[in-house]
């Protein structure tokens, strides 16, 4: 199990450390600064934190020292253009790092808002634009969902086979490319979205896909957290065979796929369009083995009083599937030790938490 | 000269001392600058040279009226102060 936690915040970036039973709190990187994505690169020990700063714009710094000592990198930033104007699109946040596979030590992703697919081929020192997904005509479609504008915020690089990414976006589908990148398709046919007319209920880019965890073990298996409802595709985001009536909600922000078991995984429900809290103010944790057939909720030690809300990168699976952590809008964090069962409360007066990574 | 005069709250971030430059608009004013400090460039303007939409500047006491392509004249008396917005935090 993991025994590093890092928390990114409204307030800044907190590593918490296994100390005997408990966890012990670092003093904040970036304190007072909002962190809006961190990444624990495991190919190099790397440690990346994407800055989202009220007034001076996004920024993106790197720790080759596990969070002692910060770099500031370049940004994502979209190519210049001729006369831009008032609606020229620029970075307003990075929404998700990603690394590449074991065969391309180096090598980053980044989701960002608005939706653009940022590659890196040295460790953040320069980003480039994914042309040829920005250039999709169905990018048009692409709208906000929980943000003002559309964003990816997950993007999976398959184990096996480093030219396969499958990337969410919100709102906009999933994207699939099988040559590192340079042609895209959009897939996920079996995402259903309610919200809209049912004459384009399965429109494929008009699916507010709200997170994707893809198991390490059989990437293949990839879950999704949709605004919609829970999903699941067993061909690497392909299809999706939608997961109806788990109590107590389908709506959520976040899911995690196992490690290493495809038919487990954990996400955390709440209300949805109308009531942005935990149902019945409980904060539970639902968690599923047998491939989404059924699942448990698991509230022992979560409040039973709450209005926490996971968002989609706070929630995060330790790399043997034991130890899981979860960080709330009301600035809670919980860890688990038996693979979502009973949580511990961590710290309570943490500020809003975007992401949560073990490192 | 124009004098570039920067919020001291963007010292913590990035080295911003004020700065004396030969410019005839804001544009070139801040464009002197970043040459000499191109860290500084993506905290103040973004990917395409626009003021970020939380900074103000103003020259002596008024506002820039052109966010965009900050062509807003000076003179080689003015003070060009770069302020953090109240809204943005």
């Amino acid at each position: 199990m993991s025994n590093v936690l890092h928390v990114a915040t409204r307030k800044g970036l907190i590593t918490f450390r296994r100390n005997g039973a408990d966890w012990a709190a670092s003093a904040p990187a970036f304190i007072g600064q909002p962190v809006s994505a961190v990444l624990t690169d495991a190919r190099d020990g790397a440690l990346y934190a994407a800055l989202r700063l009220g007034h001076f714009g996004v920024k993106l710094h790197r720790s080759d020292d596990h969070g002692k000592s910060w770099s500031e990198i370049a940004a994502p930033a979209f190519p210049a253009v001729e006369n831009p104007d008032e609606k020229t699109p620029a970075i307003d946040m990075i929404w998700t790092l990603a690394p590449s596979g074991k065969d391309e030590l180096g090598v980053l992703w980044a989701g960002t808002i608005p939706g653009g697919l940022f590659k890196s081929p040295d460790r953040g020192a320069t980003w480039t634009l994914n042309d040829s997904l920005w250039n999709k005509p169905e990018r048009a479609e692409w709208a906000g969902g929980g943000y003002d504008q559309p964003g990816i915020h997950s993007v999976l690089v398959d184990p096996r086979d480093s030219k396969s990414i499958t990337v969410g976006v919100s709102t906009g589908g999933v994207w699939r490319s099988s040559d590192a990148g340079r042609s895209w398709r959009l897939t996920g046919q079996g995402l259903r979205a309610e919200y809209m007319p049912p004459a384009q209920a399965f429109d494929l880019a008009w699916q507010d896909v709200h997170r994707l965890s893809a198991c390490a073990a059989a990437p293949d298996i990839v879950w999704c957290q949709h605004h919609n409802g829970m999903f699941r595709s067993t061909d690497g985001g392909e299809t999706f065979s939608e997961i109806k009536e788990v109590k107590p909600s389908v709506f959520g922000f976040a899911v995690g796929a196992h490690p290493s078991d495809p038919d487990t995984a954990w996400f955390v429900p709440a209300i949805k369009d109308e009531l942005r809290i935990p149902v019945d103010g409980k904060l539970v944790v639902t968690k599923t083995t047998d491939g989404g057939k059924s699942f448990a909720a698991h509230a022992d030690g979560l409040p039973g009083l709450s209005y926490d809300l996971i968002y989609r990168h706070s929630l995060d699976v330790s790399e043997d599937g034991a130890r899981l952590a979860i960080g709330s809008t009301t600035g809670n964090l919980w860890v688990s030790d038996d693979a979502g069962r009973r949580w511990s409360h961590i710290h309570g007066h943490l500020s809003p938490i975007a992401a949560v990574a073990f490192g | 000269m124009v004098q570039v005069i920067f919020t001291p709250n963007l010292q913590r971030h990035v080295s911003c001392p004020s700065a004396v430059a030969d410019a005839r608009s804001v544009r070139e004013a801040l464009d002197h600058v970043f040459a000499v400090n191109p860290q500084l460039r993506t905290y103040v303007v973004d990917e395409h040279g626009r003021l970020r939409k939380h900074i103000n500047v103003y020259i002596n006491d008024r506002t820039v009226t052109d966010r965009i392509t900050l062509k807003d004249a000076v003179a080689p008396s003015d003070e060009i102060f770069i302020f953090q917005a109240l809204s943005g935090g």
